[in-house]
């Protein structure tokens, strides 16, 4: 089992409620808290396992705006996991999670130069390394609905951009996405074969605009102008 | 990178110490300019274990959670920091007990004091590899991820061991025409090598903020990085330094680490001039503390991609 995260970058508007609500779970979850550093002043800052970034991808008039949600990637070649020298950094053989036993790391940042997604952010105040945990208090509680057992980016995703499951099994909903709509992983020549895959934005037919039928007002204007150049 | 003071301190102090065991034990293996004295070897030992202690305890300083610490020589078998930190333990009794053996019977070069200082020595460069590679292995810095990274750490280890070594002998009496031309050589050997290593990082390439984000065939422009003020990705890896400051400093760096240690020994010998000589050490580990930090600064994380760093 490889479970993970597949990100449909043509619906995600960039609202950033998968990152609060991840904030929200997490900060009483399994790695608690993601301490906030003046979270209230000039500078506020903190610890998020999800973080949103907007791209604009090629030139007017043919751009787009990107929204990009990034996490953990849950890499199966997570150098983290190598370089750790405490072992605080481990990758779950069942299901591929990769996590931070808090009470084995020292907070040397080592796993954090590792990861090229930024997903690892050490907290000043535990001083441990933390990141996302793909919400493995959730997915694996049998006292909620089963509808419910799934990370809470994907469950409050308003725009339904996130998709959690078995990318292992080719006839799960998240791997048969990855094949349909030509999904692909972040860096891939740095060869950490992340888990998490995002979905292109779907090619639309341009909306032509040279041949639209003029509005009588602007008829008339123009007409006002001819006669006034006359 | 940021340039964290802690972690400049582990590679100078404990490679120059490493470096100096090395070239303890081989100058008295081959009695080079007569080998060391008894006392002269003592001094070397213990300024050797000296500086790998400084070195280690200031690592210990960059540790957000230092309670754990004695975690770290576990997982040897994955992690070359784990591996860094074996070593440089195992060197400790080995170098102690040689110090202790000269101190007890003055036997420096007898077969006994050799064997026990080529082990620390040995163990010393092992641990300067191991040093390197936490930072070759990163596939994440293309700055780092060279085996220039190892190679110039052993050089500059090296001819700072070399260059306390000849300072010691200048300053505590004996010949030491072979010391000093053994230093010089190595100075010269770390400055090409370094020259090498700047060459080879000026070329541009590795990741992309295209294949980033998998947009290969677009432009891609950062928009909003989507938080308020910094994060620890910012903090940690946001470091950058344009190009015509990091040549000024390159340029003192060259006259702090090799020039002026190079004049300096050169004269001191030829005048007998110890306190010159230790001039020469005062300034190898101030130029070779700077080229650490530009080590550091230089380094550019691919994460700044996601930032809107075009190429790292």
């Amino acid at each position: 089992m490889r479970l993970g995260l597949v990100i449909d970058l043509d619906t995600c508007v960039g609202c950033h409620a998968c990152a609060v609500a991840c904030k929200e779970w997490n900060t009483s979850g399994t790695t608690a808290p993601l301490t906030d550093y003046d979270p209230y002043g000039a500078r506020p800052s903190g610890v998020w396992f999800n973080r949103i970034r907007h791209y604009e991808v090629g030139e007017y008039p043919h751009n787009k705006t990107i929204n990009f949600p990034m996490s953990c990637m849950h890499c199966e070649n997570a150098e983290c996991v190598t370089v750790c020298p405490t072992g605080a950094s481990y990758k779950r053989a069942e299901d591929g999670i990769v996590l931070v036993d808090q009470n084995k790391c020292m907070g040397c940042n080592y796993c954090s130069w590792a990861c090229p997604y930024g997903a690892r952010e050490l907290d000043r105040v535990s001083g441990t390394m933390k990141k996302c945990t793909l919400c493995i208090d959730r997915i694996y509680d049998r006292e909620i609905p089963e509808e419910e057992r799934q990370p809470a980016c994907v469950l409050t995703c308003p725009a339904h951009a996130r998709m959690f499951g078995d990318l292992d099994d080719p006839e799960s909903p998240v791997a048969r996405a990855v094949r349909q709509r030509g999904g692909y992983q972040l860096m891939p020549e740095l060869n950490y074969n992340p888990t998490n895959h995002y979905l292109p934005p779907r090619v639309h037919a341009p909306i032509p605009t040279d041949d639209l039928k003029k509005k009588a007002v602007r008829k008339v204007k123009e007409w006002v102008n001819r006669v006034v150049e006359r | 990178m940021h340039p964290a003071l802690a972690v400049i301190f582990l590679t100078l102090f404990s490679g120059g110490g490493f470096g100096l065991m090395a070239l303890t034990a081989i100058v008295n293996d081959f009695q080079i300019d007569g080998g060391l004295s008894p006392m002269q070897t003592m001094v070397a030992v213990l300024l050797s274990v000296l500086f790998v202690t400084i070195g280690m305890l200031s690592s210990t300083a960059h540790l957000a959670n230092p309670k754990n610490a004695w975690r770290a020589f576990t997982r040897w078998r994955t992690s070359w920091l784990a591996r860094e930190g074996v070593f440089a333990v195992l060197y400790y009794p080995f170098a102690m007990l040689y110090l202790v053996w000269v101190f007890f019977t003055g036997g420096s070069a007898d077969v006994t004091g050799l064997l026990l200082a080529n082990v620390a020595g040995a163990l010393g460069l092992i641990t300067i590899f191991c040093q390197g590679m936490i930072y070759a292995c990163l596939r994440t810095i293309r700055q780092w991820n060279t085996p220039l990274v190892p190679a110039n750490f052993y050089a500059m280890g090296l001819a700072i061991g070399a260059t306390v070594l000849a300072a010691l002998r200048i300053a505590t009496g004996g010949p030491a025409q072979t010391l000093v031309g053994m230093a010089v050589a190595l100075l010269a050997a770390a400055a090409v090598l370094k020259g090498i290593y700047y060459f080879w990082i000026a070329r541009p390439n590795g990741p992309t903020i295209r294949t980033a984000t998998g947009f290969n065939r677009s432009n891609v422009r950062i928009l909003d990085q989507g938080h308020t003020f910094g994060t620890f990705l910012t903090q940690e890896f946001g470091h950058t330094i344009p190009a015509a400051k990091a040549n000024t400093i390159k340029f003192l760096m060259y006259l702090f680490a090799f020039v002026i240690p190079v004049w300096a020994l050169a004269l001191a010998l030829s005048l007998g001039l110890g306190s010159l000589a230790w001039l020469a050490v005062v300034s190898v580990f101030f130029g070779i503390g700077v080229e650490r930090w530009l080590f550091f600064v230089e380094a550019q994380h691919v994460v700044n991609l996601y930032h809107g760093r075009q190429q790292c």
